[in-house]
């Protein structure tokens, strides 16, 4: 027997989610920018309010040019449903706000975008969410952290700046133990590199904004359920297992099964919380996605380049590199584990610190000689922002993580001397003679 | 709603009203039956706006899955007689069957054994026969991710594949492909091998057409690999008061790929009133 053919990756970044318009027969997919949608007749009406029947009723809560990319980014992940948000962050936000209330308990990586640490560490405990941090890497901690009251495990993929491999398999296999589920922010591998609930994670996310996108324009998040948890057997989650007034008393692991997490996100927290993404953005989004592959393979083709001239400016006499962090590296602490869970490329992210010359005048030290490193930089930007087409530059330390105090700068793995690139589409030569001249006035002080 | 059938605890979703066994007229009993290897919650398209229109839903989990306990029926006649005692165990004197791939076969031998029992029968994705490739059943027996990859990948027609003409499952945000997938993957071990094959032994489809007595409702997907169009309508032409609806651009998976003709239909055919 013939086994089932189903649509490979490249394919499904171009087509999943979308036919064409059945008004207009549009190929492109419309950007249906309404408020709302007019009601075939009272019945219809009120079966929709109900959850009887699948639709649009306003766009805060779904909406079609939305819902080809929430359709397009589950297919990718492997996900039975995605919800797609104003930014990462409230996709992130949508995700706890789903899973607990005042009194839940998080164990998050201490090494994740500082926005997120900054959600977890100040802002959810005013809501009674607090969050323990433990190293990607002490596998142990986060077992030892784990509390009666825990209901999430989180991490990225590759740490944000640090570039720790989180061993998602190991991990999801510590929260399941517990009984609950492991979140993933797989930004910067995007389902192109890793798929992360083949893994054994429970609820992906991502913030669209960066290589999902590519161009830089739109802001935007997604949240995608794996729809392996069961929520039910966990006990823990009466959000998905109870009754739940807001709709006559539905119980959302009843009526959907696997697709429990995500119905309630999307009934519960956009219709509650109101974190939408816009119709535009979503098709700006969709115009990144459907290239995403050949994106990727040149992403990862150029981070190897420039890693490899930056390896070589480590070896070289008076070489103005101290340090690089490329989970490719043989002697990055977690190549094994990135050669298994990233078999098409560790992503196009690189850490690297630059070496203080200690003479002459001006700024001295790494933080001097990585501002006159940013400063001299002609083609990378210098922007807050990672994933881009174009080559970008940041001091994380200064910036992305400058609310963290000296000791969760060192927990996250953030030197003051480190330099993160986020490497860009252009022609891979191009960029290295800007980093080899930025390094060279970096280092004369 | 937990009951207890056989002495097997078994769990009804009722589509969020309870069901109404006392006033039999007033809200008609309709069993919801589901195929190989899935749940109620393949229903729940459809479960939810019967019970709100006029109707005690009792979408079941048949015995070894989703909540009941007990384990697989091995036969399609074992399962038709199931269904009776589940009436029985819920105080119903009848009921209109409602049933998908497997579960259309098991309402279709119970209407025509147990006739005084069923007031009307929904077939949807529906064949005489219903034969299984030999690797695929022992797939499924071997408890094989490759079972579950050829039901939910021949099931699904292109609303759930994609394509250039596919694509964008009804329910926004949701991927029906997956989904399939991960409904499959949460069914005990062995249990679609014990379904598949009570759907390859069953032989009585023809006489059991001929034997219905109640009003039957066909509802076909016009792209179906599993059970063609085609041979649902040579079924269908058996029985006495049949009618027949083939939906467009659908495949087997007909109320996740096209829930809303599968309600449309079913309104029509059970005369239903908001309620």
């Amino acid at each position: 027997m013939a086994g089932a053919k189903f649509l490979k990756f490249d394919t499904q970044s171009l087509h999943a989610g979308q036919r064409p318009d059945p008004a207009t027969g549009a190929r492109a997919v419309p950007i249906h920018l309404t408020s709302s949608y007019v009601f075939s007749d009272v019945d219809q009406a009120a079966a929709l309010f109900n959850l009887e029947r699948p639709g649009h009723i306003y766009s805060r809560i779904s909406n079609p040019t939305v819902a080809v990319l929430e359709e397009r980014l589950a297919t990718l992940e492997g996900g039975v449903g995605a919800v797609c948000t104003a930014s990462g962050q409230a996709a992130m936000t949508l995700a706890i706000m789903t899973l607990m209330g005042a009194g839940g308990h998080i164990v998050a990586s201490s090494s994740i975008y500082g926005g997120s640490r900054n959600l977890l560490a100040y802002t959810l405990p005013r809501f009674g969410i607090t969050t323990t941090f433990v190293h990607p890497r002490d596998l142990d901690g986060i077992r030892a952290a784990i509390r009666p009251e825990t209901r999430l495990v989180f991490g990225e993929v590759l740490g944000n700046p640090g570039l720790e491999v989180l061993d998602v398999p190991k991990v999801a296999a510590i929260a399941h133990e517990a009984g609950i589920p492991l979140m993933i922010d797989a930004t910067f591998t995007t389902p192109y590199l890793c798929r992360p609930f083949e893994h054994g994670a429970d609820i992906v996310m991502h913030s669209c904004t960066k290589w999902l996108s590519g161009h830089g324009t739109a802001i935007g998040g997604v949240v995608i359920d794996g729809g392996r948890f069961d929520w039910e057997a966990s006990g823990k989650f009466p959000t998905l297992t109870e009754p739940y007034a807001g709709y006559h008393g539905i119980d959302f692991a009843e009526e959907y099964g696997p697709a429990a997490f995500i119905a309630r996100a999307r009934a519960e927290g956009l219709r509650d919380f109101g974190a939408c993404m816009s119709p535009m953005n979503a098709f700006q989004i969709l115009q990144g996605v459907e290239t995403l592959p050949l994106r990727m393979k040149c992403h990862i083709h150029n981070a190897r380049k420039v890693v490899c001239f930056l390896e070589g400016e480590l070896n070289a006499e008076k070489g103005a590199v101290a340090w690089v962090s490329y989970p490719e590296l043989v002697d990055h602490p977690d190549h094994a584990l990135a050669s298994r869970l990233l078999p098409h490329g560790a992503g196009s992210i690189i850490s690297f610190g630059i070496r203080a010359s200690g003479q002459g005048g001006g700024e001295g030290g790494s933080r001097g000689a990585g501002r006159r490193f940013i400063e001299s930089l002609t083609l990378f930007s210098h922007l807050a922002n990672v994933g881009d087409a174009k080559s970008l530059v940041i001091h994380p330390a200064s910036t992305t993580h400058a609310q963290l105090d000296a000791e969760a700068l060192a927990a996250a793995g953030v030197g003051e001397d480190m330099i993160r690139l986020s490497i860009g589409l252009e022609d891979c030569e191009d960029l290295i003679d800007d980093l080899k001249q930025a390094l060279r006035a970096a280092t004369k002080g | 709603m937990q009951l207890t059938v056989n002495g097997t605890p078994v769990f009804v979703h009722t589509g969020g009203r309870e069901i109404d066994s006392a006033r039999p007229a007033a809200r008609p009993a309709i069993v919801l039956i589901h195929g190989a290897g899935m749940d109620h919650s393949v229903w729940s398209l459809q479960s939810r706006y019967l019970a709100h229109h006029g109707r005690s839903v009792l979408a079941v989990d048949l015995p070894g899955h989703g909540r009941s306990g007990g384990e697989p029926l091995d036969s399609i006649a074992a399962i038709a007689d199931w269904v009776i005692a589940l009436l029985d165990a819920a105080g119903l004197e009848r009921a209109a069957l409602i049933g998908h791939s497997m579960g259309a076969l098991v309402a279709l031998d119970a209407a025509a054994r147990h006739g005084t029992r069923v007031e009307a029968v929904a077939l949807l994705g529906v064949a005489e026969r219903m034969p299984v490739h030999p690797d695929l059943l022992a797939a499924a027996h071997a408890g094989e991710q490759s079972a579950i990859e050829m039901v939910i990948g021949w099931g699904h027609g292109p609303r759930g594949h994609g394509g250039a003409q596919g694509g964008s499952c009804p329910t926004p945000g949701l991927a029906l492909i997956p989904g399939g997938r991960r409904l499959m993957a949460s069914v005990r071990p062995g249990v679609l091998g014990v379904d598949l094959a009570a759907c390859n032994e069953y032989g009585q489809g023809a006489d059991a057409a001929a034997s219905v007595a109640c009003p039957a409702l066909f509802l076909l997907g016009a792209l179906d690999k599993m059970t063609p169009a085609k041979a649902g309508r040579a079924l269908a032409a058996r029985v006495k008061s049949s009618q027949v609806v083939v939906l467009p651009q659908t495949g087997h998976m007909v109320m996740t790929e096209a829930p809303d003709a599968v309600l449309d239909a079913l309104t029509s055919f059970l005369s239903l009133r908001r309620g």
